[in-house]
């Protein structure tokens, strides 16, 4: 993210933004561009409002603007009653959207986004997720980093999953889900252990320590299908396939630390 | 948000993104004005009151110094010797604290704004402080009668320009560091003892010549010379350039020292 916001140099291989180069070109790739860190880094000496108004400024927008701008944004970002506020008191959430209200000052073309709603409330969250559909539907590119797999799966067209640097699937999240997972999931509970014929019956299982996953095509008649072979779940669940399961499917289970 | 049409971004220059950095620090001033205007204005007029008035009480012959009495001594040269001490300490934490704790540089770096452009408005920001609480000071040495010419008022100039040929090379350094360890220790040993060997309450000819070498390299007992000679009216000028030479040279030199570290501190 670093490298692309044009802050570090490139490690290897070749970065272009805009058909800019980030060495040669970084001011107007950056007059271009938001971005969003993974921690808030607002001015804390400063109000709401001027939060917005200084940023402008460093993109060149006159005082008048700069302060039209800022209006239009705390508007945006639901903040136009605390605009005379210091920063400190703010709620999470608020300073989540005061952050991203700051990266649109310059009216962006590509708005880069690190961990966007992680640590917020589920309130928060929805409010964020509503307010960057909006961004996109007015024809910004949000680029965005994120282990949540329902933001993902809210916000992007294009995904890539990456694994310990690498990148590992690349799609839509329905093209993802059809590559790499099952339409659905029949989630199945057993009080004596997993009976050996339920391998057979389903052509991907995967053992959990207190569950099994079938990954198949329709639940409803996977689920039908084992009872009249006998095997009869404690509890069962059938659920449709989610990113979440396709990132596990590619990156596995056991802890990346 | 009104539709996107756009029009070819107008990128603002170097100059304009450093001016725009002043900008906000300015906006920033109205809660950040006091600690600079409590130890710019009191910290002298106590060292004013105490040594040059207080111990000044004790001393009867001054005619050594070229002065009437001690505190004609004391009063301007301490004017740059607490610039140097506030220039030096505002080069440690405050700085590494807006580069890695706050986040501050780090938020304006998402803009035009590059690195050594920074570096450059942090510099000549302090600078900027150091001159307001110098100029107080001044007129409260007018007021206690101790200014004997109008070259006075560029004293306070001077004053800035020590403070920045500090708190440069300080800045670079802290720049350098991942934690604030070492920085009382910088100050108390070297801030403090250059404050002292200063020549504000003493000439450096009464040093051992060892220290003496010291206070010649260093730029702080240059400033206390040359606000010594502007408030008393006693410019000696082939003197008076190289003291001002050898305090720029500190912040050039300080300077440059700042644009690499602030650069590969925020590009990391």
């Amino acid at each position: 993210m670093k490298m692309v916001s044009t802050v570090s140099p490139l490690t290897e291989g070749t970065l272009s933004i805009f058909g800019r180069l980030p060495e040669r070109d970084g001011r107007e790739i950056r007059q271009r561009m938001g971005v969003v860190p993974q921690e808030d880094n607002l001015d804390q000496e400063l109000t709401v409002k001027e939060n917005l108004v200084i940023y402008a400024r460093y993109f060149g927008l006159s005082w008048s603007d700069a302060k039209a701008r800022a209006d239009e944004l705390l508007e945006f970002a639901k903040l136009t009653d605390r605009a005379d506020a210091k920063v400190d008191p703010l709620s999470g959430g608020m300073k989540r959207r005061l952050t991203i209200a700051r990266s649109l000052v310059n009216d962006p073309e590509l708005v880069l986004l690190d961990e966007p709603t992680t640590g917020l409330d589920p309130q928060a969250r929805h409010l964020l997720w509503e307010r960057l559909y909006r961004l996109k539907e007015q024809g910004v590119t949000l680029l965005l980093t994120t282990h949540y797999m329902d933001e993902a799966e809210q916000l992007s067209d294009r995904l890539l999953v990456m694994d310990e640097g690498k990148i590992v699937a690349v799609g839509s999240p329905t093209e993802l889900i059809a590559q790499h997972v099952t339409k659905e999931v029949l989630e199945l509970r057993f009080t004596d252990g997993t009976p050996d014929a339920l391998h057979t019956l389903a052509h991907r299982t995967e053992q959990l320590p207190d569950r099994v996953l079938v990954y198949v095509g329709d639940g409803d008649a996977a689920l039908a299908h084992m009872y009249n072979e006998g095997i009869s779940p404690t509890g069962s669940l059938i659920r449709r396939s989610t990113l979440e399961d396709v990132f596990l499917a590619l990156t596995g289970r056991s802890l990346n630390e | 948000m009104t539709a996107h049409v756009r029009s070819a971004p107008v990128i603002p220059s170097g100059r304009a993104s450093l001016w725009h950095f002043l900008e906000h620090q300015f906006s920033r001033y109205r809660t950040t004005w006091r600690p600079t205007i409590v130890s710019g204005l009191v910290s002298p007029v106590l060292f004013l009151l105490t040594i040059g008035f207080g111990l000044g009480s004790q001393i009867e012959d001054t005619s050594t110094l070229g002065t009437n009495d001690y505190a004609a001594y004391v009063g301007p040269g301490v004017l740059a010797a607490v610039a140097m001490l506030q220039g030096g300490s505002l080069g440690l934490w405050p700085t590494l604290g807006a580069l890695k704790w706050e986040g501050t540089y780090e938020a304006v770096l998402s803009t035009p704004l590059t690195a050594p452009e920074l570096a450059t408005g942090h510099i000549l920001w302090i600078g900027f402080r150091i001159v307001v609480g110098s100029t107080l000071y001044v007129i409260v040495l007018t007021l206690f009668g101790l200014v004997e010419s109008p070259l006075a008022v560029l004293a306070p100039l001077v004053a800035g320009l020590v403070a920045m040929s500090f708190t440069a090379p300080v800045s670079a350094f802290s720049a350098s560091r991942e934690s604030d360890e070492g920085f009382s220790l910088i100050s108390r040993l070297i801030f403090t003892p250059l404050f002292l060997f200063s020549g504000a309450f003493f000439p450096v000819s009464q040093l051992p010549v060892a220290v003496s070498w010291i206070s010649r390299v260093t730029p702080v007992w240059h400033g206390v010379e040359l606000c010594r000679h502007l408030i008393n009216g006693e410019m000696q000028p082939l003197d008076d350039l190289a003291h001002i030479a050898v305090i720029v040279l500190w912040i050039v030199a300080g300077w440059l020292a700042a644009r690499r570290t602030f650069s590969n501190r925020l590009s990391a």
